[in-house]
């Protein structure tokens, strides 16, 4: 297959998804589902301080419980470490301060909700009740709890030992913005506040480790997106050989991101485990989630945007301070590729982003769907309506003139990537895809219902917002495709599945080439043990990379398959076809010969030569290295009523064209992209994760902090155009992404435009119905 | 705290007999004693909607219910659902209009829509939106699964 063809036999195909009979019947497996015999249960103490030394911990009274089994705290782990750090920080030249997380807190916790003691016990009951009876010594110490006040001179140090709060200060920037600058006719300035809350996976995080003392090996489950990264790390903190550590993810209940990470709290069960001799499990409850699981949080943007006078963009600069959280459990990667995504979809010769990545005395900020893409495109798409409304031009008019034209594709950016790899947008029409979202949305009537709506007393408004953004991160995936002497198809990838329809992706990949028989075909997805390589699900990544590394390994199995059975059956292999479990002539439905049949003969005969010259073993695996990302592209258009007097806002309808490429099941496409919206308005309008001046967290339930429900969630217009890249042979992009990041963005257009008869300005997301009254009576009240 | 109580309950059409603390939820109850994983726990304080079960025909939270309060009444999960390997014409739905991705949210889905569609076998768009309002998705952004309840309620109209 290339990219030029269109669907094939499954493959572009709305399949059923091979994951949901057990999802529907109560018997998939997740992590708080494992029970193991002997095992036991853990509950986390964790610092109820934005910042405090710990003067001491006494676990007598927890200890006399009936039912505790142990109460660890650093100390009592040190000794059974090879490295008491998770040493997780992608490398940069931007980094300051060297900010990687301790096992658990020691003498200063620097966060509420930081991991200080392990309490294991007979079950999750008894180790809360133990946790209450633990008392630590605090001496608390002023929190910084703002990202911009952190930077401030004088401001409260996030640890006692940093010099100050600057973890790591960079520039994303191309061409002279300077000199643009001092000569252009027209610029425009804004300042924005951005918020992104959690991940929030329904299911939380969740571990079960398992030391085998007769073996000297460990199983790790947890419910991670990372197997390999995590199954290295414990290697690194516990001191084993590769060999002696298993990780699995079991099934995933949504990760969102912040399931990347390798946390404290997976090392510290499997190191108790190796210490009592039991198994392990933790499960994290929903406050732990607001507390102790990364999110995204603050940035503050100055910006600025020269523009000629008709609106074409000379150049964009400005200043970024990012809220990075107390520690590093990832790396500068949200504010990189918030900065990145700035100018991404437009031709603007001249571009300087500089910015100040701040500790704070809060929980480490990761990334959250989307990844600092959606605010890099808030903030390109307000001063675009800002240049469009101020110059009195149609804003999608301002984007046509200076969105890069097919012509000039492929584009090369001239930027690099966080890992130093050239931005090249390898393929796509931006301006058809824009021009297909505004014909559906319907755009160019917008002005006169406005005005009937207005006449009426109604206020309602139309905006949108372009992107682009990067799937696919390398350096590779990895999948192993064999064929077992039962017939059955296995499909083994370091991509981990949590809930993105990975293995019906895989399946499909493969049953593409070998059959087309999905129910012939088993996935597993993120289990240490049956791959020795994996990158794990992230930035869009599993199609493109897993995918590819499915279909080349499916393509060397299939190749053998037909070698073997052209020799047995004496026929040409073009005339050869793989139908369900056979190879078989075509036209002869009769001459025929098994997959299983091939498998045997492969797998050896003693003393016997193997068939027609073929390697040992009816399977292979590829790993194939693709650095340059794909990039996907598209536009959102949204429709909004406010009512004025209350400041709330009515999503009347979303429109979403994008192009991903090669579409390999478009109702896993499409359930990707509503998805995405819906986090997207959750952004918008909803989500805030709070905390106060002293760093004390303020949302931690789903009372406080607010997520999009049916009733909120508008209708959604999709069109999708496939512009395969030539980066991979399947000629996909990821998609896991791409319907979070212009969402908030158009919403927050729409209701500018909304309130356009007031004259205001929106700069912040998300936004509530409180504020915009707000807003609303300071405008009418001038 | 530690006071034991025993409990006899139905569940999917099953006695079981159990002890549990007099403070343990229904939720782990039913994953914990009986073993039965299906009921997912999302939040464990009455939001997220994933811990919804069948309590003598009408949807409660089992993460707000004591385990004791059950003694001597019915209960469906998840479990009870199809008949075997057979999907009920909900979860058929589901399959078909990409109701579930990660399947978290599931369990709670498929029992309140099950209530839903027993008392309002014909339910408009707007009418499923509500019903399902007390139950997060975090994946889907709803339309799917929507789309499933209605789809449900037309193939399930057919049969009845
Ligand atoms: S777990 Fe019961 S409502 Fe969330
Ligand atoms: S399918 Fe994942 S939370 Fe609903």
């Amino acid at each position: 297959m290339n990219s030029s063809e269109t669907a094939g036999l499954v493959f572009g195909q709305s399949v059923k998804r091979v994951e949901d009979f057990d999802l529907l019947t109560g018997r998939a497996r997740f992590v708080d589902d494992l029970k193991l015999p002997g095992m036991l249960e853990a509950a986390v103490l964790r610092s109820p301080h934005g910042h405090a030394a710990i003067r001491g911990i006494d676990k007598t009274a927890a200890l006399a419980m009936p039912g505790v089994h142990a109460v660890l705290t650093l100390e009592d782990f040190r000794p059974h470490l090879a490295n008491d750090r998770l040493i997780v920080a992608l490398p940069s030249p931007a980094w300051k301060i060297d900010a990687n997380r301790p096992f658990l807190a020691g003498k200063e916790t620097v966060h509420v909700g930081e991991p200080i003691a392990l309490v294991i016990a007979d079950s999750r009951y008894i180790a809360e009740d133990a946790l209450a009876l633990i008392e630590v010594d605090f001496d608390p110490l002023p929190a910084i709890s703002d990202c911009k006040a952190a930077l401030e001179p004088g401001a409260p140090k996030t640890h006692l030992a940093n010099p100050n709060n600057l973890v790591a200060e960079f520039e994303v920037a191309y061409g002279d913005a300077a000199a643009v600058f001092a000569s252009a006719p027209h610029s425009f300035k804004l300042s924005l506040w951005q918020h992104r809350g959690g991940g929030h996976s329904i299911e939380c995080r969740g571990a079960v480790a398992s030391w085998n003392e007769m073996e000297q090996n460990l199983t790790l489950w947890s419910s991670t997106q990372t197997p390999h990264a995590g199954m290295r790390m414990l290697v690194d903190i516990l001191g084993l050989d590769d060999g002696q550590v298993r990780v699995i993810t079991p099934d995933v209940g949504g990760g969102f991101g912040p399931k990347l990470c390798f946390y404290q709290e997976e090392a510290a069960v499997a190191a108790a485990s190796r210490m009592l001799g039991r198994p392990i499990k933790w499960i994290e409850d929903r406050r732990e989630h607001f507390t102790s699981t990364t999110q995204e949080r603050d940035q503050y943007w100055e910006v600025e945007l020269a523009t000629d006078g008709e609106g074409h963009v000379l150049g964009l600069r400005g200043n970024m301070i990012h809220d990075h959280g107390a520690w590093t459990a990832r790396g500068i990667n949200v504010a990189y590729e918030a900065s990145q995504a700035v100018t991404m979809p437009y031709d603007i010769a001249a571009y300087s982003m500089k910015v100040r990545v701040a500790l704070t005395n809060k929980v480490p900020v990761s990334p959250v769907r989307g990844a600092g893409q959606p605010q890099g495109v808030f903030v390109m798409e307000r001063l675009l309506d800002k240049a469009a409304r101020t110059l009195g031009i149609d804003r999608a008019e301002i984007r046509r003139r200076n969105l890069i034209p097919a012509s000039k594709m492929p584009f090369t950016k001239p930027m690099k990537t966080r890992g130093g790899i050239q931005v090249l947008l390898d393929s796509g029409d931006y301006p058809k895809c824009q021009q297909a979202a505004l014909d559906k949305a319907g755009w160019d009537g917008f002005r006169a219902r406005q005005q009937a709506a207005l006449a009426e007393g109604r206020y309602i408004g139309i905006g949108m917002a372009n992107f682009v953004k990067g799937t696919g991160r390398g350096p590779f995936e990895g999948a192993t495709v064999r064929i077992g002497t039962s017939g059955k198809i296995q499909v083994h990838t370091g991509a981990a599945a949590m809930g993105q329809s990975t293995k019906t992706m895989m399946a499909q990949v493969v049953a593409e080439q070998l059959g087309a028989d999905m129910e012939n075909i088993t996935v597993t997805a993120g289990d240490t043990a049956t791959i020795g390589f994996g990158m794990g699900g992230y930035n869009s990544r599993q199609a493109v990379l897993a995918g590819s590394a499915a279909h080349l390994a499916s393509l060397v199995v299939r190749k053998k398959l037909l070698a073997v059975a052209s020799e047995v059956l004496e026929a040409a292999v073009d005339d050869l076809e793989i139908v369900g479990s056979d190879v078989r002539v075509k036209g002869v439905p009769d001459m025929k010969m098994g997959l299983r049949d091939i498998a045997k003969a492969l797998a050896g005969t003693p003393g016997f030569r193997l068939p027609a010259g073929q390697s040992p073993a009816l399977e292979a695996t590829e790993q194939p290295v693709i650095d340059g990302m794909a990039y996907a592209n598209g536009t959102a258009v949204a429709e909004v009523e406010i009512d004025i007097e209350t400041g709330l806002v009515e999503i009347h309808h979303l429109t979403l064209a994008h192009d991903c490429g090669r579409i390999i099941n478009p109702m896993i496409v499409d359930g990707q992209m509503v998805g995405g919206a819906a986090h997207g308005v959750g952004n918008a309008l909803f989500e805030w994760m709070g905390y106060d001046e002293n760093a004390q967290p303020i949302t931690t339930n789903y009372g406080e902090y607010l997520l999009i429900s049916a009733p909120e969630m508008p209708p959604i217009d999709l069109i999708h155009q496939e512009s395969p890249t030539p980066l991979n042979p399947l000629g996909v992009k990821g998609v896991g992404e791409c319907g979070v990041v212009p969402t908030a963005p158009a919403i927050i257009s729409a209701i500018e435009d909304a309130l356009s008869p007031f004259g205001l300005s929106m700069t912040r997301v998300p936004i509530t119905p409180a504020e915009i009254a707000a807003m609303i009576e300071e405008a009418q009240a001038k | 705290m530690t006071e034991m109580r025993k409990i006899s309950v139905k569940v999917n059409g099953k006695a079981y007999e159990a002890e549990a603390e007099v403070r343990m939820h229904l939720a782990d109850f039913l994953r914990q004693k009986l073993g039965l994983t299906g009921t997912h726990l999302g939040c464990e304080h009455g939001v997220c909607g994933a811990c919804t079960i069948l309590l003598d025909g009408r949807t409660a939270r089992s993460c707000l219910t004591l385990a004791v309060q059950v003694d001597g009444h019915e209960i469906m999960t998840i479990e009870g659902i199809a008949d075997g390997d057979t999907l009920h014409p909900l979860q058929e739905a589901f399959r078909d209009n990409h109701g579930l991705q990660c399947g978290f949210c599931t369990p709670g889905m498929l029992t309140t829509l099950i209530e839903l569609l027993r008392d309002n076998p014909d339910p408009t768009e707007e009418e499923v939106r509500i019903g399902i309002s007390g139950n997060l998705c975090r994946c889907t952004g709803y339309q799917g699964i929507v789309a499933a309840a209605l789809d449900a309620a037309k193939r399930m109209r057919a049969l009845s």
